[in-house]
């Protein structure tokens, strides 16, 4: 699993709720067996007037210029501001390898829908709850202000203002400590195998329908 | 102390291993593997030099991207280059793990949540998961099911477990009884109408009450199939008679011997009278009529016989800028009826309604008449190789044919577009399925969720129609 620890970048405000995985990613990139590549086709819907098609050469592609990502001033962000319920819809993991490949490390918003707040720990992403009104505070200074640069520190459980101001946020602990070290969960899992064992013994018991079955 | 809820049940019976930090690990009886979310899965135990758990608590089917039209040629026959890559890659996964799969031209293929129960693969008390969010359908069984990400699958494929923390409790009940001509679909729309698309985020929702009682176990799942777009990644409704009668005889199903045992077990999987719920919604049954969605979200949702929602009106300026962005994306005009949504396509099929009872509803609106002149396509796509059997040995696909439905081989089809079915820019399609998401059935195409019965009245008038008069209910 990616490490994430303490980083500093430019925040690009995506200003709508319930922005859903067809969003992040539309389905016609999906078929990829691959983990990457999936940067130039994050928020394709938004980002370029016209269809995508996977394994296409996107470089000339007629961009959306209303799209944030798409401003001059926002070119190189890192972190996502967004709004409620971000990340809703599927289960596709392909949104975060794709929010992970085109650059952002981060995303805050009021809230987040559950299986990809999940999945973006997977991934060395950290998607990060904040107060409505801090949500809004931040979109208000990053419109104010060009280059506007935060701060996260995970460890802390800190986000940074430039002007100093620190918000923190609440996290899980088993999820930061993953995190900050850049473990592999599964091998962490691996290490209870006995555990495993001991509770498949019982449930054959229990429940032997549940075993065998599905040959 | 209170009493339990069935999720806490499900929840301790899973249990593996509790940490002091919160996180805990619980064991995963049953997965469902599709083509898309898998490769990864499997490339990562590869590259780890890993080998799965537990080869009997995994079943296999490709449903996303396989063509629904003729396909006898088998996947070397599928067009699109991507797609049969992605195929192929579950079959040669599935052979080189050991693990059962339902290949594309083996009748007993579908749609992931359509094939599990019916193989008797989900069973009520066990915990299914499959890297699908709409595996919330399985709680219809009083199974704990829920939908996990790519990484997820490789961690339940290499241990049998997943990391999980325990979510809240939420109840939503459904008093008194439905009226005729509104289904399950119409009552989870509603429900999510009334909660929002996040209203469950961090629960599992129990769906009770004596509506969801006297519902069938299809309707169930249609139930808690859109749990998720309620924002919950758990449904579950408690198991009854119907609940044990629907597993008879499926091929996976306890044997002969073991079935006492099991139906004895299974009977305990009720929330217990003086359980507590972290939050309760009660909804009375006769307030629901059939439901159409107007938006770009599953909670932009009203009575067929309403108008579409104003700007204007709404004091929320967040709310008020997501109906305009909807109502510009849809193409709709504040006010407008919705009976006065003009049609282009009609798709009755998905996870959410391909059953066989489904396909009976449709059915018995289409008969005897024909599809309006101004529906450029009206598909019927069956959930299974094995609901389509049996479709046609009730004579429905005749039906459907003669009314100038096309009836099509199992999958996802048009439910998100990832195969040849897909919408035009610009179309309206009343849809089946469970998600109205911005480019969800194809690029700009604008689809509107509804029952079965209500997209079959739609395919005949050219545009929506009260079932219920219609048919003269
Ligand atoms: S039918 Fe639609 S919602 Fe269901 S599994 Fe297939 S794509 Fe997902």
């Amino acid at each position: 699993m990616k490490q994430f620890t303490l980083m500093t970048g430019m925040a690009a405000p995506l200003d709508r709720a319930n922005v859903d995985t067809d969003m992040i990613i539309p389905k016609q990139f999906l078929k990829s067996i691959k983990r990457s590549g999936f940067g130039p086709n994050l928020f394709d819907e938004l980002r370029y007037m016209d269809e995508g098609q996977p394994d296409q050469d996107c470089s000339g592609r007629p961009l959306n210029p209303d799209f944030v990502l798409n401003q001059a001033r926002y070119q190189g962000a890192s972190v996502l501001l967004a709004r409620e319920n971000f990340g809703c819809g599927s289960s596709r993991e392909h949104a975060p390898w794709a929010l992970d490949d085109f650059g952002i490390r981060c995303v805050i918003a009021p809230s987040f829908a559950d299986i990809f707040y999940n999945n973006c720990f997977k991934n060395g992403l950290l998607p990060i709850i904040l107060s409505d009104t801090q949500v809004d505070q931040l979109f208000e200074e990053v419109a104010a202000t060009v280059g506007y640069q935060l701060m996260v520190d995970l460890e802390k459980q800190v986000v940074v203002t430039p002007s100093g101001i620190e918000m923190e946020f609440r996290v899980d602990s088993f999820r930061k400590h993953c995190l900050l070290h850049g473990l592999d969960d599964i091998g962490l899992t691996l290490g209870f195998a006995d555990d495993i064992a001991a509770y498949e013994l019982r449930r054959r018991q229990e429940a032997p329908w549940l075993f065998d079955a599905i040959k | 102390m209170a009493g339990k809820t069935l999720y806490d049940k499900l929840w301790d019976q899973h249990l593996v291993r509790q940490n002091d930090d919160g996180s805990a690990l619980i064991y995963i009886d049953r997965q469902i593997l599709h083509e898309v979310t898998s490769p990864q899965a499997f490339e990562g135990l590869r590259l780890a030099n890993r080998k799965p758990w537990r080869i009997d608590a995994n079943l296999a089917t490709p449903d996303h991207n396989v063509p629904t039209t003729e396909r006898s040629g088998g996947v070397e026959l599928i067009v699109d280059p991507v797609s049969r890559i992605q195929v192929k890659t579950l079959d040669d996964n599935c052979d080189a793990f050991g693990i059962v799969e339902f290949k594309m031209n083996d009748t007993r293929q579908g749609i992931v949540h359509v094939v599990g129960p019916e193989q008797g693969m989900t069973l009520p008390g066990s915990t299914v998961v499959c890297g699908d969010s709409h595996t919330s359908t399985h709680g219809a069984f009083g199974a704990l099911a829920h939908g996990i990400g790519t990484s997820e699958v490789e961690h339940v494929l290499a241990t049998q477990c997943l990391i999980a923390k325990k979510m809240d409790n939420m109840l939503v009940r459904v008093d008194g009884q439905l009226g005729v001509g509104v289904t399950a679909k119409d009552v989870v729309l509603h429900i999510i109408g009334v909660i929002g698309t996040a209203g469950g985020n961090g629960s599992a929702i129990e769906f009770g009450g004596e509506a969801i009682r006297s519902i069938s176990m299809e309707g169930r799942m249609t139930i808690c199939n859109m749990a998720i777009e309620a924002g919950a990644r758990v449904g579950i409704v408690a198991v009854d008679q119907t609940t044990i009668d629907y597993f008879k005889g499926r091929p996976f199903s306890p044997t002969e011997s073991q079935w006492d045992a099991a139906a004895a077990a299974w009977k305990e999987l009720v929330s217990d009278d003086d359980a507590e719920f972290n939050t309760v919604v009660v909804i009375n049954a006769a307030d629901i009529i059939p439901q159409v969605t107007w938006g770009t979200s599953p909670e932009m949702v009203v009575d067929v016989t309403a108008t579409v929602p104003n700007p204007d009106k709404e004091s929320d300026p967040t709310k008020a800028d997501g109906i305009r962005r909807a109502l510009k994306y849809m193409g709709l005009t504040a006010d407008q009826k919705i009976t006065d949504i003009q049609l282009d396509r009609v798709f009755i099929g998905s996870c959410t309604n391909s059953r066989i009872e489904d396909l009976r509803a449709a059915a018995a609106v289409v008969k005897g008449r024909k599809v309006a002149s101004t529906i450029k396509q009206a598909l019927v796509v069956p959930g299974s190789g094995l609901v389509k059997a049996q479709a046609e040995k009730e004579g429905l696909d005749k039906i459907f044919i003669e009314a100038g439905l096309e009836w099509r081989e199992p999958g996802c089809s048009m439910c998100l577009a990832m195969n040849p079915d897909k919408l035009g820019n610009g179309e309206h399609c009343a849809s089946t399925s469970n998600r109205n998401f911005e480019g969800r059935q194809g690029f700009g195409g604008r689809t509107h969720l509804v029952s079965p019965a209500m997209a079959a009245a739609a395919a005949v008038t050219g545009h929506f129609i009260d079932v219920r008069e219609l048919m003269g209910y």
